[in-house]
């Protein structure tokens, strides 16, 4: 008998061509947006020098820049307030500022002042772009080998460290996955339930002798089919096309998947409980989850870097849980000792939400 | 210029293989209230569309106030009203700013605008309801601001799409005493119903079966015809022998 | 609950009072009514009567404020799980999923009552045989009346002892309508009992008893042949050439009490002093309408319906009077 509806709900799925288009299309279109457009890696960036005493040095360092794909010279400027109207236009997003005598300084004591100085009118771009260019600098400082690599007077930033080859394009997978997941397992189970709502249906299997969980029940099956399909999609992309590297656990991750993507449905069940319309559970699911799975994910944004107060909500939101998770089985590969805590918390909260769907599930309209 | 308000020649419109509205020709004179019937699926409100120019025929020609239903569709819809069940008023808004609203689309002047919600809220008794919203108020007074909404800019032809669905019987007839008044007034009807007492309200009626029509004229005459007492008879009769189903 | 009770009745619904707290106007105020084990029962009154949340309350959707109400002997609210084995319900909006084929609808409805479309098929074959053609089309691309037979398959394959439809025929042509209540007909003759909603009057003829519901009451029950019997309002209808002059001129007429169109003709109902039709008609004569024809008919229910609201509405001059619109 549950068959029957697991049955039903997949022929709903199925013949609704356009939303199945969006299901399966959703990943390989978000994999490609992160890939190639909104990753964070910035190539071909702008870059200036303000170089007053020009040496040997000076010179082969702003010419090592130029030559990695990451950075462009666009040109030579006398001073920082020159840097600022490049900023401004948009001309440029780094400038590199040498001391006089940089040659000097490099070649014996081994360090140097040399300052770069990033345009943050947006902070995302201007972490990554001095990133970059500190790796570059730190790996022509080891060539040198006048000194030990890293000794630059510039920090590499930590969130390079799982980067070395600063190659960034696989970096989005993680939080491209835990988005996806989000998205379609709460908001398609709570639109397909409220779907049944709106039309009416719901009404007549209410006045039956089913327990309408069965059929609650049923129709989470299909869409929790979906997800791990659109994992799967987007695993092949990563491996496939983005050249991720091998080594991470892989039936792991999908044991993760599945638990997170009963966490969304489970949460999905809850919003179908609470509102009677679909375009309504269209919106609680994007504005009311999307949004703060995006913020608080810690994907977009290190939550580190957050203020307190948002730190601590970040902990309910279970993308926050899954991208943790999944991020450090894809990227850093790591193993199940690693993620215990924060499967331990997206088993919690899937139960918690199993409860609160199963106590505000009304038998009646 | 033709003297018919609306007028069919040969109007055929297909959906691929299906023949939704099949070769019909009718006139309407103005002032006339024109009662258009036939089952579900027979081809009614794909014909409404076409005069309304919402549509285009496949073939065949059909002009709606002196004007093209195919090249001049938007002039056509500065000429008629419409009303359909579905459709009518926004429920959110009062009854003064719904008529407003829909004045407002049809370009009327400000002083137009006041003079005609006074005028309307004035003739339909609603004066102790004007400022209420339109959710609030029985289904029967909807209808029949959505009426008056859809005349505002007296047009010469109404079209209304089973106007009178779900009301009580007085409810009802308190709606064609509307519809009695605008006629009288010159503006032609143009409407359908399932009700079958309000067939026999109208002028003259058609009933379409399979896309085509079948029988037109005055109701007596074609009760006479088919030797029965009431339009629902005739109704049956003709209906029974429709071949297709669906729409 | 005596055992006689019980027996004899499918349905009994004692004070029911209903009132959503959106408007607070109540949608149901002390309802009692009683319907009888195989009869075909209508509840007919126009939209906003009660006639919903009536149903929903007798198939446990809905909770009543006060009252109490039962099917089968089976309380609406204690026992609803019981209630729901035993009843057939369709809803007034189209119920069954657009995007499954006639066979699949049926088949998915027979599995959520715990049985298959084989093993009731005697129950469903008269109506279903009709649906056959289409077996495999969309449900959401039939026409309103082959929906409405679907809706009716699909509530009526689980073999439901009472059978719950609100508002089947809304939106139908005559000719379906006529063939849906053929169908209902034959199985109120099978033994189910049938509770069904209208908002057309004509259609209580089919009923073996009706209530007329408005503003959540009832304002009259009983057979169709009884209620127009008892309505003992004498009753003229006026045929003549300009029928909208004629209707305006016998409202204006002092002798009328009321005066509405019924299709070519219009009823008139007169003042008991008014000396009669005659003095109507001469009257019609004088105000030039020529050639018109008075004669007595028997009421129908739109008579009756409209004659007890005109009652109702010289005991409630406020909000009835303004309903009414014309005296």
């Amino acid at each position: 008998m549950f068959f029957a509806f697991v049955r039903k709900e997949g022929k709903h799925v199925l013949r609704d061509r356009r939303s199945l288009l969006i299901l399966l299309g959703l990943p390989v279109v978000m994999m490609t947006l992160f890939g190639f457009a909104l990753s964070n890696e910035v190539k071909n960036s702008n870059f200036i020098v303000v170089d007053r005493v020009p040496d040997a040095e000076s010179i082969a360092l702003t010419a090592r820049l130029d030559e990695s794909r990451y950075f462009t010279f666009v040109g030579k400027v006398r001073d920082e307030a020159e840097i600022q109207s490049y900023f401004r236009r948009g001309a440029a997003r780094l400038a590199l500022v040498f001391p006089a005598g940089f040659d000097h300084e490099m070649r014996h004591l081994g360090h140097s002042q040399l300052r770069l100085i990033a345009d943050d009118s947006d902070p995302n771009t201007a972490n990554t772009v001095s990133s970059y260019a500190s790796v570059i600098i730190a790996q022509y400082q080891a060539e040198l080998a006048s000194g030990p690599p890293g000794s630059g007077g510039i920090s590499v930033e930590a969130r390079m460290l799982y980067n070395p080859q600063l190659k960034s394009s696989y970096m989005f997978v993680p939080g491209v996955m835990t988005l996806i997941i989000m998205l379609l397992g709460a908001m398609m189970t709570s639109v397909s339930i409220v779907r049944e709502k709106e039309r009416g249906t719901m009404e007549v299997l209410l006045v039956s002798p089913m327990n309408p969980l069965m059929v609650i029940t049923g129709k989470a099956v299909p869409y929790m089919l979906l997800c791990l399909v659109d994992v799967l999609i987007i695993l092949l992309l990563s491996y496939g096309v983005l050249d991720m590297p091998g080594g991470a656990n892989i039936p792991l991750l999908i044991a993760e998947s599945t638990l997170f993507i009963l966490t969304t449905l489970a949460l999905g069940l809850v919003i179908s409980n609470a509102v009677q319309q679909q375009q309504t559970a269209m919106f609680v699911s994007l504005v009311g989850l999307l949004m703060p799975s995006l913020v608080f994910s810690g994907f977009m944004f290190p939550i580190e870097n957050m203020p307190l107060p948002l730190q601590v909500i970040s902990h309910v939101v279970p993308t926050r849980w899954f991208y943790q998770i999944a991020s450090s089985i894809m990227i850093k590969h790591l193993g199940f000792a690693a993620v215990i805590k924060p499967t331990l918390v997206l088993v919690g909260m899937t139960l918690a939400l199993l409860m609160v769907s199963w106590r505000t599930f009304k038998q009646r309209l | 210029m033709s003297e018919w308000v609306i007028e069919a020649e040969q109007l055929t419109r297909r959906f691929g293989d299906f023949t939704a509205v099949d070769n019909i020709s009718l006139q309407v004179a103005p002032g006339e209230i024109f009662g258009f019937l036939g089952a579900n699926g027979a081809g009614k409100t794909t014909a409404m569309r076409i005069f309304c120019g919402l549509l285009e025929p496949t073939s065949g020609r059909a002009r709606v106030a002196g004007f093209d239903a195919m090249s001049e569709a938007e002039k056509i819809k500065q000429q008629i009203g419409y009303m359909s069940q579905k459709f009518s008023l926004y429920g959110k808004l009062t009854v003064k700013e719904n008529i407003r609203f829909f004045a407002g689309i049809y370009g009327l002047s400000r002083r137009e605008l006041k003079e005609k919600s006074a005028e309307i809220v004035d003739r339909l008794g609603l004066a102790s309801s004007a400022d209420k919203q339109v959710d609030e108020l029985p289904l029967g007074w909807k209808q029949r601001i959505s009426f008056a909404v859809a005349t505002v800019h007296k047009p010469k032809v109404v079209f209304l799409d089973e106007p009178t669905g779900g009301v009580d019987p007085i409810v009802r007839r308190q709606f064609w005493d509307m519809i009695y008044e605008s006629a009288a007034s010159g503006m032609t009807v143009f409407v359908t119903t399932h009700y079958m007492d309000e067939a026999e309200y109208c002028d003259r009626i058609s009933i379409m079966v399979d896309g085509a029509i079948a029988v037109m004229g005055k109701p007596a005459e074609l009760c006479a015809q088919h030797g029965v007492a009431t339009i629902e008879d005739v109704f049956v009769s003709l209906a029974r022998k429709a071949t297709r189903q669906g729409d | 609950m005596s055992a006689t009770a019980q027996s004899d009745s499918a349905v009994r619904v004692e004070g029911l009072c209903k009132s959503y707290v959106k408007d607070g106007s109540p949608a149901l105020s002390d309802l009692s009514f009683e319907v009888g084990k195989g009869e075909l029962f209508g509840l007919i009154g126009p939209d906003g009567a009660g006639k919903t949340t009536l149903i929903r309350i007798l198939t446990t959707l809905l909770l009543a404020d006060r009252g109490t109400a039962s099917v089968q002997g089976l309380d609406v609210v204690k026992d609803f799980r019981s209630i729901r084995r035993l009843v057939g319900y369709m809803p007034g909006r189209f119920s069954l999923y657009q995007d499954l084929s006639v066979a699949e609808n049926l088949a998915f409805f027979a599995t959520v009552f715990g049985t298959t479309v084989e093993a009731n098929y005697h129950l469903v074959a008269d109506i279903y045989q009709q649906l056959e053609p289409f077996r495999d089309r969309l449900a959401g691309k039939l026409s309103g009346g082959m929906k409405q037979k679907l809706a009716l398959c699909c509530a009526l394959i689980h073999a439901p002892s009472v059978l719950f439809l609100d508002e089947p025929t809304t939106g139908v042509d005559p000719v379906s309508r006529k063939d849906f209540w053929g169908m209902l007909g034959r199985l109120r003759d099978s033994g189910i009992t049938i509770l069904v909603s209208t908002p057309y009057m004509d259609e209580a003829a089919r009923c073996d008893r009706i209530a007329l519901l408005q503003h959540g009451k009832i304002i009259a029950m009983d057979s169709l042949a009884a209620m127009l019997a008892s309505h003992a309002t004498e009753t003229f209808a006026v045929r003549g050439e300009r029928p909208f002059a004629i209707l305006q001129d016998l409202r204006a007429y002092p002798g009328t009490r009321y005066c509405f169109a019924f299709g070519q003709e219009h009823h008139l109902v007169l003042h008991h002093d008014a000396g009669g039709p005659a003095a109507a008609s001469a009257y019609l004569r004088e105000r030039g309408h020529g050639e018109v024809g008075i004669r007595r008919i028997e009421p129908n229910i739109e008579d009756v319906f409209i004659g007890l609201m005109h009652e109702q509405s010289k005991e409630l001059r406020g909000q009835a009077a303004s309903e009414l619109g014309h005296e």
